[in-house]
């Protein structure tokens, strides 16, 4: 993002006097100060931020942070969030959710947040595991988890954040890894610059009830597990030695010492259809697991659409008093 | 003519047919007529159970009742006058109710063979006399006269078929001797555009009250002077439109734009259309994916610092329990709205009743108190409205807000107050910080104990807000037993000291006597009527009707003492009387009906007969 010179805050000023609670060596220590190392950059006033949450472990993020907050009840938060933006546009209104809280109790909350494209910044800590609760499955649990829900396995089908996402007309779908830093702050940078609704899925790990979920990501692997977006590029991981084809439309990993360049699949932000075609290579046997962005595009939003309808209203209709509406209509008086 | 005009001092009518005839259109234009004609007036909707039932059905009865008169009146009446019948069904069902000795009016089109099996008739009871002992029956082919009416226009047989009830208001209006020209203005602007259409209804309204005037069927017109009203401009209004007009001078007065978030339900949905109309006042309507996100969303308007309202009935008030929690806890302004209807589950939607006190008083997980104020008429919802406002505002406080299907249905004559006159609504953002160079969110004001309302977007005053305990003051999460003690105390104490906002409590009568009706809400009416009968017949009975019933005023007790009987009508199976009960160690008496009606006067009096002996 342009760098502006108008910084009026450091991360310093962002650690709010709470002692952090977390497990230690949970991912969620990771996300916290690198989206306080991030923000000062943004420039913008510090109090212009409002960070909202439902239950869960990654909902505990607000206290956390020395800025306006709300810690609500569980899966709520874009609800109370969409409140704040309507009401003050003029505020950055992050929603920290978890996988529990965001796409299960919160699930429709989720959803229509998205679909009315209303300018939050959501960042949802996904590490496939209820954690505050001390260790059931989640609603992105991979079928066969034990846990102590699930003693014999799970049998339920998680859920893919991004499709689902996708699938709820969200103008700005992103994900990342805690432990991939430099790549967690870049999403953060370009959902702030995002006007609409964003949703950022963070792989998090939970090293009390799930470690490991993401080893395959952040582990000595990951550069072959993983592939990062760019815009506009072709699709190539594996420090270049396999890339992305498509076969019909079906997309297959190859070789690149067999595989010119320009045969590679190009990623376009823009593309919704391929965009669908990228979320479903989430947890994928044989493609690469996705990060960076994959759909960006501009719609008006929810907010704004708000302010003008009301403008509008009062150029049409005129500023009046409560006092002339109640005496308009049929009235008669008594001498 | 030879007709003679009869003056009598009210009359109830009743206008009853299938969902598709357009009773209560009817019904609103003999109001408004009725209320240009300066009677006092009250009425009652008594909307279908069923909006889709099969046409013809008795569950498909659409009703509108209106009872007027040249003295003030408290409510809709009981026993309806006249019954104009559009179809068999709509006589099924308010036949016994009609008084006896009075006037059905019937569409005789409607009644074939196929509409009275549908409603149960054997035979026709227009035609076989079984009415005639009782009633003075006008049969009217209605269908036929307008379609003679509105021969030359060129509209379908079906849209022409479709203005008898423009016909019967015709007929109504020549029978009461009412003009025509408001309900004509109202049909030109309702359907600007559409001439046919406006022709059609105007000629349909225009033949009956010609009908009447011609033919032998009506002997006697009446007259009903105009009332006695206290001087100043009146108009009609309805509970739902007079609760969001309140709010929007609430809005008004405080300086804060109202965030409406709610989710469609019957019987609140019109304060939703309302104030979505009232975008020009800065009015901003948020229809949410659900319930709880309706509450939700207010109570991040409210932390942002809008004036939030939430409006739903019992079912959306179970969904949004755990929600007005968090609003308890984090003491925010918001005004919380039931407009409770039959239940429990879905229940009765369309009926009313006022069964959910319990839930406005326990109806959260924990200590979770907020003030309750229940309006008493349609119009005493506007000030209702404006007072829930202003204590949420002040005590920074949720404040629940008690209406019901009847008071935001029904509709009266309402004297326009003056904005101005209103008690101010003072609203302060911090904007510094309060203890030393910190800002403390929960740090109370000595006097009412509520907390500063600090914006997001103020610098220096960054505060997180929460659902877990608070430390007291600092608002930090805090899990001590003390401090969690001492915080449940300080909540319920705030919500105890809004007593001193609540003025003298209104007694009908002496403040002594053998025994007192105690209402609440939309029994008013009824416990007021009731009262003056009683006093006229020398009992020794006064009226109180509590608007707010958390706290209670402070006067309460000793009014209570005064009397040797307490009998508290309601429309549930005995909730406030509990309340009074446990609070008070009176032996309150409860009379409790749950018909998805309101309580007529008559059942109470006899009620009080009974307990004086
Ligand atoms: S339980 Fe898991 S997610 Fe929660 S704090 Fe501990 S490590 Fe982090």
């Amino acid at each position: 993002m342009e760098q502006t010179n108008t910084i009026q805050f450091t991360k310093k000023n962002l650690e709010s006097d709470q002692a952090v609670r977390w497990c230690p060596g949970c991912g969620d220590y990771a996300i916290l100060s690198q989206t306080q190392k991030t923000m000062p950059d943004f420039g913008r006033k510090k109090e212009e931020f409002a960070f909202i949450s439902g239950i869960g472990c990654s909902s505990r993020f607000p206290y956390y942070m020395n800025t306006y907050g709300f810690h609500s009840i569980h899966g709520r938060a874009p609800a109370i969030a969409s409140g704040v933006k309507i009401a003050n546009p003029d505020l950055s209104v992050w929603v920290v959710t978890g996988d529990g809280d965001g796409l299960s109790i919160g699930g429709n909350h989720f959803m229509h947040a998205l679909r009315r494209n209303m300018d939050l910044n959501i960042m949802m800590f996904n590490n496939r595991i209820y954690g505050l609760t001390k260790g059931q499955y989640s609603p992105t649990s991979k079928v066969g988890h034990v846990t102590k829900a699930t003693p014999n396995g799970s049998i339920d089908i998680p859920l893919n954040p991004p499709l689902l996402a996708l699938g709820a007309q969200a103008t700005f779908v992103a994900r990342t890894i805690d432990r991939w830093q430099k790549h967690l702050s870049e999403m953060m940078t370009r959902s702030y610059n995002h006007d609409g609704g964003s949703i950022i899925e963070v792989y998090q790990n939970c090293n009390i009830f799930n470690d490991g979920a993401f080893e395959e990501y952040t582990g000595k692997e990951k550069f072959d597990n993983v592939i990062e977006l760019k815009n506009n590029e072709p699709m190539l991981f594996a420090r270049g030695t396999k890339g992305i084809k498509m076969d019909g439309s079906n997309p297959v990993v190859v070789d690149m010492e067999k595989h010119s360049v320009d045969e590679i699949l190009i990623h376009d932000e823009t593309n919704l259809n391929q965009a669908l075609i990228v979320a479903n290579w989430t947890s994928h046997p044989v493609l690469p697991e996705p990060i960076g962005v994959l759909y960006c595009i501009d719609k008006p939003t929810y907010n704004q659409e708000m302010v003008n309808q009301i403008e509008n209203a009062r150029k049409v209709r005129g500023k009046r008093s409560v006092q002339d509406l109640l005496n308009v209509g049929d009235t008669w008086t008594v001498s | 003519m030879g007709k003679t005009f009869k003056t009598i001092d009210e009359a109830v009518i009743r206008f009853a047919g299938d969902s598709g005839d357009g009773m209560q259109l009817t019904g609103g234009r003999f109001t408004e007529t009725t209320a240009i004609v300066g009677n006092d007036l009250s009425t009652l909707p008594d909307f279908p159970a069923e909006i889709r039932a099969p046409a013809g059905s008795l569950a498909g009865v659409s009703a509108f009742q209106i009872r007027f008169s040249s003295k003030d009146i408290h409510t809709p009446g009981h026993r309806p006058d006249v019954l104009v019948s559009m179809n068999p069904a709509a006589l099924k069902v308010h036949q016994k109710e009609i008084i006896p000795g009075g006037t059905i009016i019937a569409n005789t089109d409607a009644f074939t063979k196929k509409n009275l099996n549908f409603a149960g008739y054997e035979n026709n009871p227009i035609e076989d006399g079984t009415l005639d002992d009782y009633f003075t029956v006008i049969p009217i082919e209605m269908n036929k006269m307008v379609k003679a009416a509105c021969e030359g226009i060129d509209l379908s047989p079906k849209l022409v078929a479709r203005t008898k009830n423009l016909f019967a208001l015709g007929v109504l209006f020549y029978m009461y001797d009412r003009p025509l020209d408001a309900t004509e203005k109202w049909l030109r602007k309702k359907f600007k555009g559409k001439d046919a259409i406006i022709e059609a209804n105007t000629k349909a309204l225009n033949a009956g009250y010609n009908y009447g005037d011609t033919t032998e069927l009506f002997t006697t017109r009446y007259k009903v002077e105009k009332a006695v009203l206290p001087k100043g401009t009146y108009r009609n209004i309805n509970g739902n439109y007079a609760t969001s007009l309140g709010l929007l001078a609430a809005s008004e007065r405080s300086g804060l734009d109202i965030f409406y978030g709610g989710y469609p339900i019957t019987p609140a949905s019109d304060i939703l259309h309302t104030l979505a109309s009232w975008k020009h006042f800065g009015v901003q309507t948020f229809q949410a994916e659900d319930e709880i996100a309706g509450i939700m969303s207010i109570i991040g308007a409210s932390f942002a610092g809008k004036l939030g309202v939430t409006a739903t009935s019992g079912p959306g008030i179970a969904l949004k329990g755990e929600a007005m929690g968090l609003a308890v806890i984090t003491e925010l302004p918001m005004v919380i709205i039931n407009v409770q209807r039959g239940g429990p589950s879905t229940g009765l939607p369309t009926k009313t009743e006022q069964s959910d006190l319990n839930q406005a008083f326990y109806g959260r997980n924990g200590e979770a108190p907020m003030p309750i104020i229940a309006p008493s008429t349609p119009g005493d919802c506007f000030l209702a409205a404006y007072e829930a406002c202003k204590i949420a505002i002040k005590y920074m406080t949720p404040v629940f807000y008690l209406s019901d299907g009847y008071l935001a249905n029904g509709s009266e004559p309402w004297k326009i107050p003056q904005i101005k006159d209103l008690d101010p609504i003072e609203v302060k953002f911090s904007d510094k910080p309060n203890e030393g160079d910190s800002f403390l969110p929960y740090k109370r004001d000595d006097k009412t104990l509520s907390r500063p309302w600090a914006l997001p977007g103020t610098p220096g005053l960054e505060h997180r807000l929460g659902g877990i305990e608070k430390e007291e003051n600092t608002g930090h999460v805090n899990y001590d037993p003390d401090n969690h003690h001492r915080m449940t105390e300080l909540r319920k104490e705030k919500i105890a000291r809004v007593a001193s906002d609540i003025g003298k409590t209104k007694i009908y009568g002496d403040s002594k006597g053998d025994l007192l009706i105690l209402g609440w809400g939309g029994t008013y009416g009824a416990c007021r009527s009731s009262a003056e009968t009683l006093r006229e017949e020398n009992y020794k009975v006064s009226h109180v009707q509590l608007r707010w019933i958390n706290p209670f005023p402070s006067d309460l007790k000793s009014i209570l003492s005064n009397f040797k009987n307490v009998l508290i009508p309601e429309i549930n199976m005995g909730q406030l009387i509990k309340l009074i009960r446990s609070e008070f160690l009176v032996d309150a008496k409860g009379l409790n009906l749950v018909r998805g009606k309101p309580i007529g006067a008559p059942v109470i009096t006899e009620k009080v007969k009974e307990i004086l002996g």
